[in-house]
């Protein structure tokens, strides 16, 4: 009997990680002594808990090793991911403090499963080894399971919650099971290994390695809610809280990505010419769906989630286009999108009222006109989405569409280009609401509700700032993408 | 001193200004706009007299990083292309802030959105990088749907919407395809640029200057707007307030002829060569399609929308002649149809808002009550129709000049265009002013205020001189002009075509100086 051996640990590298989740059982012990209604100290809690972990991730920017028998990865990859999720779920915090209350969800979890999900999103990114990713998102899942479930007097939020719970829980066995054929084609679970066997010439399982990505495919399909496993977002995202559906929109997808770009255009590169096709396909079915299923909502968070359809198709366009080049294009989108959707999900919250959740379009009537700031904030944030420029949008655009046609996708570069267009249609129909009509809801001012118009100045300069000055940015995500390949 | 940038952002930093002046100061509003729009107006005169006419190249040019490492640059410069383009959105703009002192709804949103509308029509002029040059290029996009979808006609929403999706389609093309230039750029010399001038020296195959030049075209068509692209203007124009109107028709249709001279046409010459018949019988058809939809309208807006597509034919057939003189004429065309166009949208303005409608059966008789109206109408109307001695007939002739020795028949057809146009804007006039006074309500209107002669007199002033003494203009554009030619010289020849010179003399005509 051999003795379980306890791995060596080196824990710089894990510090981000420590700190977010210290931050979460903070916030669960803290929990225990808050006698609410107000929890708002406990979204400080982990507002201070998520800067201190920025703080600690980026003096680390120049470091690289792994820890934990080499699970985890300390590289500029996984930095700009943990840094990116603490800023969406940053903002998650400050939306939700007010929107707690108008909601009565009024509820010290919240926090705590907004953190934890965190985490795992953390472990997803820094992990080179399946099965760890695999634990890193089943982590993040079950917290965000139960968040779109949190809401619990409304039936559409419990609805959201089983739904998301039924067909995540399908996406799990799907990478599981894809996992399994690849450990089986390499014996390994550590993807640099797992890349070792499927470079060429040393391809004898190739067969079974072509079939685990598949099943990759499928699973990290359902997870992005790349069309056709896409089903699920806009229930999902219409029942879920407000400022949930902003959480699973930012973060979520863009931890799926991490560890899709990661598996993919890094660890199975070498098989590319056969997974390339499917996903160019799925790229094309993604956008399309999205953005014509779009076309005829009524209800802004349904638009949205088409819409974040529509975006999971572009992100797939990156990759499909693949390399250093497609990679930090797909990183760069996902930061801006990251800033452009919880924006706009936080004026979705800044217009309801207690009761009166304002989804429907006909409530959004001259609400630019009543409230400049907030018709500003979705002006910006819709036309950025519909990649106008100079905002941020039209920025990751551009950095994808060139990454597609480097690579010689001509074609897809144009259906992409097409699809933007019909995109323009709805996200344009949301101004022609907000200020060409008239007789909407009425809307409290945003500066009522300090922490949410914190976060929408803070998404709506952002979204403009990164427009105009894009290099910076993605200089931060070539050079993270460069960690990897 | 960096002018270009001086002129192409004194309107929006009056834009910024503008957002802190509070929305019940109208009288500080309509005044900080107007000084915000005479500034840069100023500057562009400045830059008219300091600019050297002799050279063809880029002047007064600013260039810093942007995105280096995809080699896009801020970088900015006139040539004599431009120059007058710039001149001619600089100087209507005052008018049309001028011009909106009719408007009460919302005056700070619209004074606002006037001038970052200015910024981004002098940047899409000014820009030499192609990147620049699209952003600007989208960007007029947005306050011009917000102009129309917020203070237009019964139908502005649906206008505004079919405006934006039609430039939109257009444009993303013309997106994939710069970013294709930037690319194949990056495999010729081995650093990506969107550098108007580094992409001219690309050695493209004949394909792919096809496809990227339908890319180009097509944005630039629909901007025109070309036949059969044009469905979208007289409904933008329709419903669009007045102000909107003139812009749309003074400058930002401008956008899309300026586009052919500017990118499309130098950067794939073989391919603009091949295309240019088909484009000019475009024209043509669109040149006679125009005036014979505006023998019908009933209504006095769409019929000076309407006039434009015909009017713009000839920008477009003067273009696709290229020769020297037809390109020239083309350019002063450009210049002349803003100021008419601007002009007449101006006067239907100040109809509309006495009688708050535009059709012409409503009117009848109208000079008897309002003669200062009338005169200055009758004026903006004859520059129009191209009556020699304003400056609408140098810009026709030019054009019909340049035309005839590579298209006689599109030139023939062209000038029946000429004859129709002075028809149907004349028997309009005749309708709207002379005659009985049919209609009693008309008989109390009040004749134009001092502010809104003023509007008008400078417009009036610009086509007497442009008429009688083009000279000046059209020295400054030549150069520019030849530059372009020349490169076009082979594949003319190679086409079997005469050279542009040549065909100057085919056509008989000396130089227009």
């Amino acid at each position: 009997m051999t003795s379980l051996a306890f791995p060596d640990v080196s824990w710089i590298p894990l510090l981000p990680l420590l700190v977010v989740t210290g931050t979460a059982v903070l916030v669960l012990i803290a929990d225990l002594f808050s006698e609410g209604p107000d929890y708002d100290a406990l979204g400080w809690i982990g507002l201070i808990g998520l800067v201190l972990a920025v703080g600690i991730a980026v003096p680390l920017w120049n470091q690289s090793g792994t820890t934990m028998a080499g699970v985890l990865a300390l590289d500029r990859y996984g930095l700009f991911f943990t840094v990116l999720f603490c800023l969406g779920s940053g903002l998650t915090l400050l939306l939700s403090m007010n929107y707690l209350e108008t909601t009565d969800i009024r509820c010290g979890d919240y926090y705590t499963l907004i953190l934890f999900s965190t985490v795992g999103m953390i472990l997803m990114a820094m992990s080179v080894d399946l099965i760890v990713i695999f634990l890193g998102l089943e982590v993040m899942s079950i917290a965000a399971y139960a968040l779109a479930g949190i809401w619990r007097t409304q039936v559409r939020s419990n609805e959201a919650a089983l739904k998301y719970f039924v067909l995540g829980a399908f996406a799990s066995g799907f990478l599981l099971l894809g996992i399994a054929l690849l450990f089986g084609a390499s014996g390994e679970t550590l993807l640099p290994r797992i890349a070792e066997s499927a470079a060429p010439g040393s391809a004898d399982q190739r067969m079974l390695l072509v079939a685990g990505a598949a099943l990759l495919l499928v699973g990290f399909g359902f997870k992005v809610a790349a069309a056709p496993f896409h089903s699920w977002a806009p229930d999902v995202y219409e029942g879920a809280p407000t400022a949930v559906t902003a959480f699973m929109a930012a973060g979520i997808k863009a931890a799926a990505f991490a560890a899709f770009v990661r598996i993919f255009v890094d660890t199975l590169s070498p098989l590319a010419a056969d997974w390339r096709d499917a996903l160019w396909v799925l790229a094309v079915l993604t956008m399309s769906v999205g953005n014509f299923s779009a076309l005829v909502q009524r209800n802004i968070k349904r638009l949205l989630a088409y819409s974040s359809i529509a975006h999971a198709g572009y992100l797939l366009v990156g990759m499909v286009a693949g390399g250093e080049g497609g990679g930090a294009a797909v990183l760069f989108y996902l930061a801006v999108y990251t800033l452009m959707t919880v924006g706009a999900f936080a004026v979705v919250i800044a217009l309801g009222r207690r009761g009166q959740p304002n989804e429907d379009l006909d409530d959004w009537a001259g609400v630019g006109l009543r409230n400049p700031f907030l018709g500003f904030a979705m002006t910006v944030f819709m036309l950025s989405l519909a990649g106008v420029p100079p905002l941020a949008g039209f920025m990751g655009k551009f950095y994808l569409f060139s990454a597609a046609l480097d690579a010689g996708y001509v074609w897809l570069t144009v259906i992409a280009v097409l699809n933007s267009l019909v995109s323009v249609y709805y996200y344009v129909g949301v101004l022609v609401k907000m200020y060409m009509t008239e007789g909407g809801a009425e809307v409290e001012a945003p500066m009522a509700r300090p922490y949410l118009f914190a976060a929408l100045l803070a998404t709506v300069a952002g979204t403009i700032v990164v427009g105009l000055f894009p290099t910076p940015w993605f200089e931060l995500a070539r050079r993270s993408m460069e960690s990897l390949v | 001193m960096p002018l270009l940038s001086a002129i192409v952002f004194t309107p929006l930093l009056g834009a910024l200004v503008l957002l802190f002046v509070a929305r019940e100061q109208t009288q500080a509003l309509r005044r900080a706009a107007l000084v915000f729009s005479l500034v840069p107006f100023a500057f562009s005169l400045w830059l008219v007299a300091e600019f050297d006419g002799v050279h063809g190249g880029l002047q007064w040019v600013e260039r810093a990083a942007w995105i280096p490492r995809f080699g896009i640059h801020y970088m900015l410069g006139v040539d004599g292309i431009s120059l007058f383009l710039v001149l001619l959105t600089t100087f209507l703009m005052p008018i049309v802030c001028v011009q909106a002192w009719d408007v009460h709804h919302r005056l700070k949103e619209y004074l606002v959105l006037l001038l970052v509308m200015e910024s981004a029509m002098l940047g899409a002029l000014v820009a030499t990088d192609l990147f620049l040059f699209y952003v600007f290029w989208e960007l007029m996009l947005i306050p011009m749907y917000f102009l129309i979808g917020i203070w237009g006609g019964e139908r502005r929403i649906y206008a505004a919407i079919k405006l934006v999706l039609y430039t939109m389609a257009g444009s993303l093309l013309m997106l994939v395809a710069i970013i294709y230039l930037a690319l194949a750029h990056h495999q010729q010399v081995g650093q990506y640029s969107f550098a108007w001038e580094h992409l001219l020296q690309l050695h493209l195959s004949l394909d792919v200057q096809r496809l990227l030049f339908a890319a180009f075209a097509l944005a630039f068509a629909i901007k025109v707007p070309m036949f059969p692209l044009h469905t979208w203007l007289p409904d933008a124009h329709t419903e669009a307030p007045t102000g909107g109107s003139v812009i749309l028709a003074a400058i930002l249709l401008k956008m899309g002829t300026y586009g052919f001279l500017r990118f499309a046409i130098p950067l794939f010459p073989q391919a603009a060569v091949e295309a240019m018949p088909v484009i000019a019988a475009l024209a043509v058809i669109g040149i006679i399609y125009g005036a014979l939809v505006c023998m019908v309208q009933p209504d006095l807006k769409r019929l000076v929308a309407y006039s434009s597509v015909s009017h713009l034919g000839f920008v477009m057939l003067g273009m696709a002649a290229l020769t020297l003189q037809g390109v020239q004429g083309s350019l002063m065309q450009m210049l002349n149809h803003g100021l008419s166009t601007g002009g007449l949208f101006l006067a239907v303005g100040a109809i509309y808002e006495r009688r708050h409608t535009r059709l012409i059966a409503e009117f009848g008789g109208l000079w008897a009550r309002l003669p200062v109206f009338g005169a200055l109408f009758l004026v903006v109307m004859l520059s129009s129709v191209g009556l020699p001695g304003l400056n609408g007939f140098v810009g026709e002739f030019l054009i019909l000049l340049g035309a005839f020795g590579r298209y006689p028949l599109g030139a023939i057809l062209g000038t029946t265009g000429v004859i129709l146009g002075a028809v149907y804007l004349l028997w309009m006039f005749q309708r709207v002013m002379f005659g009985p006074l049919t209609h009693p309500e008309n008989a109390a209107l009040r004749d134009l205020s001092a502010r809104e002669v003023a509007m008008f007199v400078p417009l009036i002033a610009l086509f007497f001189l442009l008429g009688l003494y083009p000279k000046p203009v059209l020295q400054r554009m030549e150069p520019a002009v030849r530059v372009t030619l020349d490169r076009l010289e082979p594949y003319l020849e190679r086409a079997g075509l005469p050279r542009s010179d040549q065909a100057l003399h085919v056509a008989g005509g000396g130089s227009a100086e």
